[in-house]
């Protein structure tokens, strides 16, 4: 037997590199989801302007999401992405749209309304594409071996439509807790007024997927329902966050309800994991089963237990050097 | 109709990859240049450098965005197109692959964040410090991605078991035997492409008579810089040769056009490769030079195409030509940075209005010779995607249908017209509106504008409220 199990540390460093991902990237692409609905021009300019300098870091957690599993689990990235392979497309070009969208509005003059749109449809269509992603990791893929044999349309079911609209619900939520923190004014009010609807969308998603899940899947049905009655916590805690942050919004608190839109999407997430445990690529596949050799694992794992730290310091830092409100007259409007 | 996922899979892969390769080349001299120009500004408090990074940034910010976002499709490609090739090499991919995201990646897109809008708000030495990384970070980026292709080209320190790659030596399969001279050539294609894209905007500059103080420093800086680079360039891409011939011979002869295994080789200058005739026409070739150049000896044999079995073969032409054309453009560089570098020395490079406008034409040459060397280097190790090991046939998703290629194949060549039209639409305004000009008031003093930004974002907006969707 070996001392330890690098296959279950390099679960938790993928876990947290995709959920640092989803927070972080989550935030800018709701700010995207929501910019069509800002009150005006100047609160746009603020919105693209309060994650202009972090976005790029953000986003780098993807690729290191996929790189991370290629490395550590590479059945998951030699299924998943032929499976996803339309999808995947269109999350590309999203990503491609919005993130381009930065650098072109400010410099577009009178076309700059293109860019609003690109901005905004790029990071829907890329939040909707990660949604189904997840909803089809619930359901599943046919594989033979490492390969995936189901057809090409297989991610496209209600079910994963369902999960799709969450995530952009949620990032969305994301994003409007985001703004809350980082304006002031005008757009701050929208936010507040807006925040409440958000948040109750989310959780009709949370009760309607959390009542989906089981239904489709009876692996996933004992899981819940049959012994280990601790697991209820989570969702007893879901609602009970949910309910401190709707309270604290109404209050016109500035950095609690994006903390509590976070805490919420770690319990979401932990109540996937919770699902679909000890499964990589469902209904047959284990992450023992996906992961690459240890020798590679553990050559990846010392250059990241070094670097990780590294990465998180300097991130902290450029979130520090932007701190506070943004103005619109900032960044790339810089009139 | 049958549509062949694999050639359309290899067109795919070809185009974003193609399209991709554009902007790194550049950013990569850019982000160095950059870096200089911020640390003399730093140093001297000269106004002129502290512009003309201004300038240069803007730019910058512009061909980075449109890098980051044609690389993350990139990151996806391997999975979605050449799952089994990823698959079976996951365990040195993927390690390689991480090690850049987490060693380069998240250095460059964190700093730029504080380079591009940070100025008032850190430290000088701060923002210089941030400057460095993110050049750094290209660097280091360059270096394992082009670790991880050249592996593809010359595998080492791995096993083949079951079709798996199973890791003998990191050491050996990360400093794999054409790592050091692709890594060199590379390098030295950022730089000479950084340069002459700076030489040639600031040649046009002085051609209209406009900044001109700005643009004679950074014309001659690039001057300087170009004429040590490209004649490097000559000598590691004849090492970089001579590598190859002893690990890819077949590749070798596809760039040479030598279909017979031969000693006294000729030299072929110019000629149409037939290759259902396995011969090439209209050759015009200088005897024995070929062997001189690749054995150092007049009678060194020389491998040719006809040693393998045609299923083995390149598609000779592409590799023939692309050669000829990197080839030549590397020789015109050489003059033109020479004669620059002359008249420079001569002080008369800014009035000698042929070589400023030989400057401005040039400006898109060096991204041709980037392509076409990497279409030298890739389809020549067709039909490998890891040399001798793996053909590409069997590299590819199986669960691929020609349609679904097609169809993504159309998405992004559409997309990447949309973006890159702009993209450069954009550049150009950029150019257009030029460096900041220096006040009076910042001569000999530390100059530190309140908003980095200011005079170059083009027009102050008309419209007030505009609908988003
Ligand atoms: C020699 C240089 C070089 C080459 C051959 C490639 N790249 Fe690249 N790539 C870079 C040099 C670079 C860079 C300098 O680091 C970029 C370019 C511009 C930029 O913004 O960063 C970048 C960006 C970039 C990004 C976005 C990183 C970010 O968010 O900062 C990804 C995911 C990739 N690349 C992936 C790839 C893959 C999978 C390639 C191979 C097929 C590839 N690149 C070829
Ligand atoms: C950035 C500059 C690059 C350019 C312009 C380039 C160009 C090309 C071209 C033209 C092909 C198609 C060959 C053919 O099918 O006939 C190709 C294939 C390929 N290249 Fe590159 N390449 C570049 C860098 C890389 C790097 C850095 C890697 C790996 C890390 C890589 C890996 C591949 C793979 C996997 C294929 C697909 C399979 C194949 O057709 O062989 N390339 N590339
Ligand atoms: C001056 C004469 C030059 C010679 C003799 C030369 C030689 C070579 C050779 C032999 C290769 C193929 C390597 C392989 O086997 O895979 C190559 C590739 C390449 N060349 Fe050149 N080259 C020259 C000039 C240039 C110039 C001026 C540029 C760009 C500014 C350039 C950019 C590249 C690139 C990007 C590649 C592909 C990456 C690589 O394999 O290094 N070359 N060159």
């Amino acid at each position: 037997m070996e001392l330890i199990d690098l296959t279950l540390i390099w679960v938790a460093i993928i876990g947290l590199g995709v959920f640092m991902y989803v927070l972080m990237d989550g935030f800018d692409l709701g700010v995207g989801i929501l910019f069509p609905f800002a009150p005006n021009d100047d609160s746009r300019d603020e919105l693209m302007n309060s994650v202009a300098p972090v976005w790029d870091g953000n986003e780098t957690w993807l690729i290191l999401g996929g790189a991370g599993l290629l490395a550590a689990f590479p059945m998951i990235y030699a299924v998943f992405l032929p499976a996803l392979y339309i999808g995947v497309f269109l999350m590309l070009a999203g990503l491609i749209f919005r993130g381009v969208a930065f650098e072109f509005r400010f410099k577009a003059d009178s076309r700059r309304y293109w860019w609003d749109r690109a901005f905004f449809g790029g990071s829907t269509v890329a939040a909707f594409a990660q949604g189904v992603v997840v909803g089809a990791y619930i359901q599943g893929f046919e594989t033979e071996g490492f390969v995936y044999v189901g057809g090409a349309f297989d991610w496209l079911t209600p079910f994963t439509v369902m999960t799709g609209l969450g995530v952009v619900a949620g990032y969305a939520l994301l994003g409007i807790t985001w703004t809350i923190l980082k304006t002031e004014g005008r757009t701050q009010k929208w936010a507040f007024q807006l925040a409440p609807w958000l948040l109750a969308i989310v959780m009709v998603f949370f009760v309607v997927s959390s009542l989906w899940t089981p239904l489709t899947n009876e692996r996933i049905m004992s899981r819940w329902f049959d012994h280990l009655s601790w697991l209820w916590i989570f969702p007893t805690l879901t609602v009970a966050v949910a309910v401190w942050l709707m309270w604290r919004i109404r209050q016109r608190a500035e950095a609690s309800p994006f903390i509590g839109s976070l805490i919420l999407f770690a319990l979401f997430y932990a109540g996937l994991l919770i699902t679909q445990w000890p499964y990589a690529v469902p209904p047959d596949h284990t992450f023992w089963d996906a992961a690459s050799d240890a020798g590679s694992q553990l050559f990846l794992l010392l250059g990241v237990l070094f670097l990780i730290p590294i990465i998180l310091g300097y991130t902290a830092w450029t979130y520090w050097v932007f701190r506070g409100k943004v103005r619109a007259g900032e960044g790339y409007a810089g009139h | 109709m049958e549509l062949d996922p694999v050639l359309l899979s290899r067109i795919q892969f070809a185009f974003v990859v193609s399209f991709h390769a554009i902007f790194p080349v550049f950013t990569i001299g850019l982000a160095a240049y950059v870096a200089v120009l911020e640390a003399i500004a730093y140093k001297t408090g000269d106004p002129i450098y502290q512009k003309l990074s201004q300038f240069w940034i803007k730019i910058f910010a512009v061909v980075f965005g449109m890098g980051v976002v044609s690389g993350i499709v990139m990151a996806f490609q391997f999975g979605t197109n050449w799952s089994v090739f990823s698959y079976s090499s996951a365990n040195f991919l993927g390690p390689i692959l991480s090690y850049e995201v987490v060693t380069a990646f998240f250095l460059e897109a964190t700093f730029l964040g504080v380079l591009l809008f940070g100025r008032d708000k850190v430290p000088r030495g701060a923002h210089l410090f941030s400057a460095c990384m993110v050049a750094f970070g290209t660097f280091l980026s360059s270096f394992w991605i082009l670790s991880a292709n050249s592996w593809m080209q010359t595998p080492a320190g791995v096993e083949f078991t079951d079709g798996m790659v199973q890791m003998t030596s990191w050491l050996q399969a990360i400093f794999n035997p054409s790592l050091p001279y692709r890594f060199a050539h590379m390098a030295l294609a950022s730089f000479i492409t950084g340069g002459f894209v700076v030489a040639g905007v600031s040649a046009w500059y002085l051609l209209k008579g406009r900044h001109p103080e700005t643009s004679r420093r950074a014309l001659k800086m690039c001057v300087v810089m170009l004429a040590v680079a490209t004649p490097l360039q000559l000598l590691t891409g004849d090492l970089h040769g001579l590598n190859t011939f002893e690990h890819q011979p077949i590749k070798v002869a596809a760039m040479e056009g030598h279909w017979e295994t031969q000693t006294g080789a000729p030299l072929v200058l110019f000629a149409i490769p037939d290759s259902a005739n396995e011969t090439n026409r209209f050759e015009i070739a200088i005897p024995y030079l070929g062997s001189l150049i690749l054995t150092h000896s007049l009678d060194g044999e020389v491998t040719g195409l006809k040693s393998v079995p045609p299923e083995d073969r390149p598609p000779v032409g592409i590799v023939f030509w692309s050669f000829r054309i990197m080839v030549a453009l590397g020789l015109i560089f050489i003059g033109l940075a020479l004669a620059s570098a002359w008249q420079l020395w001569r002080g008369r490079l800014f009035q000698s209005t042929r070589l400023l406008r030989a400057l401005t034409w040039s400006i898109p040459l060096p991204f041709v010779a980037v392509l076409a060397g990497w279409f030298v280097t890739d389809v020549g190790r067709q039909p490998w995607i890891i040399q001798d090991v793996m053909r590409v046939s069997e590299a590819m998703t199986p669960s691929l249908d020609g349609w679904m290629v097609l169809l993504t194949l159309i998405g992004y060549i559409t997309v990447y017209a949309v973006v890159f039209s702009a993209g450069v639409l954009y550049l150009k305004r950029i150019v257009d509106s030029g460096p900041d000009p220096i006040e009076p008031s910042e001569i000999g003093m530390r100059a530190r504008p309140k908003r980095p930004w200011s005079a170059a974002d083009i027009k102050p907006r008309t419209a007030t409220d505009n609908p988003g969707a």
